[in-house]
């Protein structure tokens, strides 16, 4: 296995446009199992902690453009308010020490369907501003992906950074675990809402063979606060419309049977986080007037 | 002969390189100048803060100059013939040594095992199980090992796969083992049945037409792992004579000895074993895992081989807790007295018998529980499958028993509208009372006691995650997940009580060896204590040192390394160690006292009639008399003397069980815990958050307080995770384990862990040195069946099984 170490961004590009096969590292924390198995053997890893602009972040008017090895400690402590869910998410990611190393590209790159950050991106809406040495471009997240541990970047690309809509209100992450703490999510639910847009946005998680935005219940959703003019009134949602939007959530899932819980239960329990969270942003939403 | 070690081959890997320190060498002292860290006190542990800060070293970080690196090929499937093993491409790459399988084998002797040796050391014509050993491969990089062992070519034709009793025990049932001739295997109803051990007492069928209420149930027990900190690993030395020095971590160095020496064709004085780092065992050492392998290759490349297991392959490397399928009946008359028990145990052993036959003797002689019942009809019994091993784990068939019949026991007081802590009261055992083996209770059971104190201490408030901003997720269930704010959450109260026998059973020759010797060092008298014991973390090394200067009234004690240059201390199970080489310690320290005093009135008797006439002790480096008068210093009577005794210390003797009854004087003492488990269950989503797990136990003496609180709450700790999350699934059609690894075996986290309260009771057991009681293991049994009362409590389930998964509790 031979070690690549860009010293800066065009070398990054430039080694991963000559050894395509090459697998980018920064925190480790996915890539490190996955060797330490035996399950992968690339050819070539490369490190991508030399390339420090890539643990930054900017806040800008509408997005953020988050570093793909921005630490998830950092956004925790940095950006609970323009990215609450994923804040919330980052909580949930193994332990403190995978927190300190590990950030959102990682999770992006290897695009299991149980990455804790993904419903929380998925909810909150952005890109992915893939780049490699033809040039930049930008994959909405919707896009991104494409199959288990498959996703929209070409053999040359590489994660520079996210771009996620700041929140316009209230956010949730919900993660359902065998234990409470340091755990592989059974299965997971994020939720946004958007009172500029006045949508309302969802992610699911370790229920489908990619992570998945319930959309479905997000349309129904949207259109049933609509209709009742509640996003004006911050009246109550009522529990026949949030027991419908449980259900759709549910109902949205494909999971699977395995070792860490059945396929019905996974259901059954995203209909409860999908529940459980609509209240507590809606409640939020109502609070903040 | 390759490269010897340099200095002492008691240390390799002492060189400032390499973190090898053998961590039980450790002089300990307490600068004091009269007897102090004796025993009652809790001094502590030499390991603690170098396992706190990384700085132990475990045998895993043994390091010798031109060794080499080990790795083991095993099953890919679980039953198969084996057609062929081709070793060429293996053999022939670059920076192999050696590459060993069945056939390489240097004696007659090529199985082992704890009891029954049924136990391959390289797999041969057959695997039974997923990740049996079928090869070894010797290299200079463990990398180069791995990936040479990934080259051997083996043709299996697979067999089917028994997985459970039916499957097992069925007339055309393919065998597991063919052709056995073990001392079992006359009295089994089946030749997939280990051992099969009834007991009948009274007159079941008469008792049960008295009884008011009747209840049955039937209970699953699913497949723990010990988990331990540090996976398994060793280094083997060859040594100039044909011999071999092997450094490992292990349960039991003489027992190990014992199955290592035949295979190798070595005289066991020729293979030289010390312990080396263990960061714990919890029974999953008692059997040989790489042993034979790093000394067969070093053997045969002459070359130091080190071997070390990572944690997937160690969930493969040591047996597990056999899991249970439980039948139970209790009657009761209407005034809370229970009239009968019977029950049926059955033990999946796995493929090979590891220590089943003992596991199948407890479940069977502690099934009904530490209650007064008289007519009893009993039976326990292991099987042989294709499943992983099974054998020995704290608690040893007990645990199974216990997580049953209290869930029973809870469920006749709900039938008879009895508190359930007052129904186990009426019936507790205490002194005198008759054990389903016909055997009598001698020594304190206070059963109702334990109960009584678990239930008096206060109740943790409600909703603790009620915060002024919130709620505090830490404090609920789903913890830092997310998932309930308060929502679904419904608190539940269960209590569980439990009976552990302590040190080996069953007529086993069960004794423990000290060696100590007292000189004067630098003016100062100093204890030297050399056992074999293994310190797996239980804390021997600290309370050797405290019996020491208990008894021979010195400051310093020096802890040798454990080695096979002493005899056997026995195994480090079975809540045994305390009782069994602390025991030896402090008989081998009385002669040795004695010696001490012998010298002194040869030396100084004419100068104080006291030397003939008193009571004389050793204490605060000084002789003096039962009155406190001084006589000598210690250093003044030894001089240039030093006195050195090596001795053995016996538990008194036990009876085998009647094969056809299963009475007899089986066990030597008992131990109890009771606790109070307080939970917080989310209802909708099935998740559990343990609140509180209060214990009380009674441990005799508590001769080092520290670590007792340490052993009951790591025991009642182990109790928790195999109540909520701990369980190695295999699949039933391919017996294939699911979930080895960390990452799909959960243990608890800190998270998980909920305080834990003990209260300690010290009631002497007069048959006991200082009247002790053995800890370690009876707070593992009461801690899961509390906690699934708890449960059951707060969703008014019936939860027959454990661990308790959230797809349980939410029917979904």
């Amino acid at each position: 296995m031979e070690f690549l170490r860009p010293a800066s961004w065009q070398e990054a590009l430039a080694a991963k446009a000559e050894h395509p096969a090459a697998v980018p590292i920064a925190g480790g924390t996915d890539v490190m199992v996955e060797i330490n198995f035996d399950h992968r053997r690339p050819a070539y890893l490369m490190d991508l902690n030399r390339v420090t602009e890539l643990q930054e972040w900017e806040i800008g008017a509408d997005t953020v453009r988050l570093g793909a090895s921005v630490p998830y400690t950092k956004i925790m402590e940095h950006l609970r308010t323009e990215l609450p869910g994923l804040a919330l998410a980052s909580h949930t990611v193994a332990s403190p020490q995978i927190r300190n190393r590990g950030g959102v590209g990682g999770n992006l790159g290897t695009a299991s369907p149980a990455g804790d950050a993904h419903p929380a991106l998925l909810a909150g809406g952005g890109q992915v501003e893939a780049a490699s040495v033809r040039g930049t471009r930008m994959i909405p997240l919707d896009d991104f992906y494409l199959g288990v541990k498959r996703n929209a970047l070409e053999p040359d690309e590489l994660i520079r950074a996210v771009h996620l809509r700041k929140a316009s209100g209230p956010q949730q992450f919900s993660k359902v675990g065998t234990r409470n703490a340091m755990v592989i999510a059974v299965c997971a639910f994020g939720i946004a809402l958007h009172p500029d847009t006045r949508t309302v946005r969802t992610g699911i998680g370790s229920a489908a063979p990619t992570p998945i935005r319930a959309r479905t219940a997000e349309e129904f959703l949207t259109a049933a606060l609509d209709e009742a003019g509640l996003w004006d009134s911050r009246g109550p949602v009522p529990p026949s419309v949030a027991g419908q939007f449980a259900d759709l959530v549910a109902g949205a899932a494909n999971p699977i049977d395995d070792v860490r819980g059945t396929a019905s239960y996974r259901r059954h329990a995203l209909g409860v986080m999908a529940r459980r969270t609509l209240g507590w942003t809606w409640q939020e939403y109502r609070d903040a007037n | 002969m390759a490269d010897q070690p340099r200095t002492a081959p008691a240390r390799p890997g002492t060189s400032a390189a390499a973190p090898g320190r053998i961590p039980t060498s450790l002089t300990q002292g307490t600068g004091s100048a009269t007897t102090k860290g004796g025993i009652g006190e809790s001094t502590l542990r030499p390991d603690g803060i170098l396992k706190v800060t990384g700085e132990f070293a475990y045998s895993s970080d043994l390091w010798h100059e031109d060794m080499l690196w080990g790795y083991t090929l095993r099953s890919t499937v679980a039953h198969a013939r084996i057609l062929s093993i081709d070793t060429g491409e293996a053999l022939a790459t670059s920076g192999v040594y050696a590459v060993l399988t069945y056939d390489d084998l240097p004696t007659e002797v090529k199985n082992y095992g704890l009891e029954i040796r049924d136990t391959p050391v390289l797999a041969h014509g057959k695997v039974r199980h997923h990740g049996e050993p079928v090869a070894l491969v010797a290299a200079d990089h463990p990398e180069t090992a791995r990936r040479a062992a990934a080259k051997i070519r083996v043709e299996y034709e697979e067999l089917p796969v028994v997985t459970d009793e039916a499957s097992a025990t069925a007339p055309d049932a393919i065998l597991v083992h063919e052709g056995r001739d073990d001392h079992h295997s006359g009295h089994v109803p089946h030749p997939n049945v280990v051992h099969r051990q009834p007991i009948v007492r009274g007159d079941a069928d008469a008792a049960a037409a008295r009884a008011d209420v009747v209840v049955r149930g039937d209970y699953v027990f699913g497949m723990q792992d010990q988990a331990f900190l540090g996976p398994e690993s060793g280094l083997a030395v060859p040594a100039e004579d044909g011999g071999v020095d092997l450094y490992v971590a292990t349960q039991w160095l003489h027992s190990d000895l014992r199955q290592i020496a035949p295979v190798l064709g070595l005289p066991e004085s020729k293979v030289r074993m010390t312990l080396s780092g263990v960061g714990g065992a919890f029974g999953g050492r008692e059997d040989l895992s790489m042993q034979i392998h790093g000394c067969l290759l070093a053997l045969r490349t002459g070359k130091p081989v080190k071997i070390v297991y990572n944690r997937f392959e160690s969930f493969f490397g040591h047996v597990h807790r056999h899991p249970a399928r439980l039948r139970y009946e209790h009657g009761a008359t209407r005034d809370g007295k229970l009239t009968h028990v019977r029950c049926r145990i059955v033990l999946d052993g796995g493929a090979y018998a590891s220590a089943s036959p003992a596991v199948v003797g407890n479940a069977a002689s502690l099934s009904i529980g530490p209650y007064v019942v008289d007519d009893v009809d009993i039976e326990a019994l292991a099987l042989y499958t294709n499943n992983p091993p099974c054998g020995a784990m704290r608690g040893f068939g007990a645990v199974q028993a216990c997580f049953a019949y209290e869930a029973q026991m809870d469920k006749v007081a709900a039938e008879l509208d009895l508190d359930p802590v007052e129904f186990r009261q009426r019936n507790a055992m205490e002194q005198g009372t008759i054990m389903p083996t016909g055997q009598p209770v001698d020594s304190p059971a206070p059963v109702a006691e334990l109960l009584r104190r678990v239930k008096a201490m206060p109740l943790p408030p409600e909703q603790q995650w009620r915060t002024t901003e919130g709620a505090d997720v830490r404090a609920l269930p789903g913890g830092l997940s997310n998932t309930t704010h308060g929502e679904g959450v419904v608190r539940g109260v269960g209590y569980a009580v439990g009976i552990k026998n302590v040190g080996f059973s069953e007529g086993f020759d069960d004794y423990s060896t000290a060696r100590v010797r007292i000189e004067v060092i630098n003016g100062e008298p100093v204890a030297t204590v050399h056992t074999a014991m293994a310190e797996v973390g239980q804390g021997g090394v600290t309370v050797h040192a405290q019996i020491a200067r208990s008894e021979l009234g010195v400051t310093q004690v020096t802890i040798q390394p454990a080695d096979t240059r002493v005899g056997s201390a026995g195994s480090t199970s079975a809540s045994r160690q305390t009782y069994m080489t602390g025991g030896a310690v402090k008989n081998t320290c009385e002669a040795v006292r004695e010696k001490v005093l012998d010298l002194g009135r040869r030396r100084f008797g004419t100068y104080h009639p006291a030397w003939a006439t008193a009571e004389l002790l050793l204490e605060g480096g000084r002789v003096v008399t039962d009155g406190g008068e001084a006589l000598a210093d210690i250093a003044d009577v030894l001089g240039d003397e030093s006195v050195d005794l090596e001795l053995e210390f016996r538990h008194r003797p036990t009876q085998a069980f009647d094969l056809r009854t299963g009475q007899g004087n089986g066990h030597v003492q008992y131990s109890f815990a009771a606790h109070r488990a307080v939970v917080e269950v989310d209802t909708e989503l099935g998740l559990v958050k343990v609140v509180e797990l209060a214990c009380a136990q009674d441990v005799g003496k508590a001769l080092n307080p520290l670590s007792v609180v340490g052993q009951i709450q790591g025991g009642t700790t182990q109790g928790l995770g195999v109540a909520v999350m701990e369980e190695i699934v295999v699949d039933p059609k391919t017996a294939k384990v699911r979930n080895p690894s960390f990452t799909d075996y959960l243990i608890p986290t800190i998270l998980d862990t909920p305080t834990i309260p003990v209260d300690v009771l010290e009631l002497a057991d007069e048959h006991a040195p200082y009247g002790l009681r053995g800890v370690g293991e009876a707070p593992t049994l009461s801690s899961t069946p509390a906690v699934l009362a708890a449960i059951r409590q707060a969703t008014g389930l019936e939860l027959n099984r454990t661990p308790v998964r959230p797809e349980h509790l939410t029917g979904a």
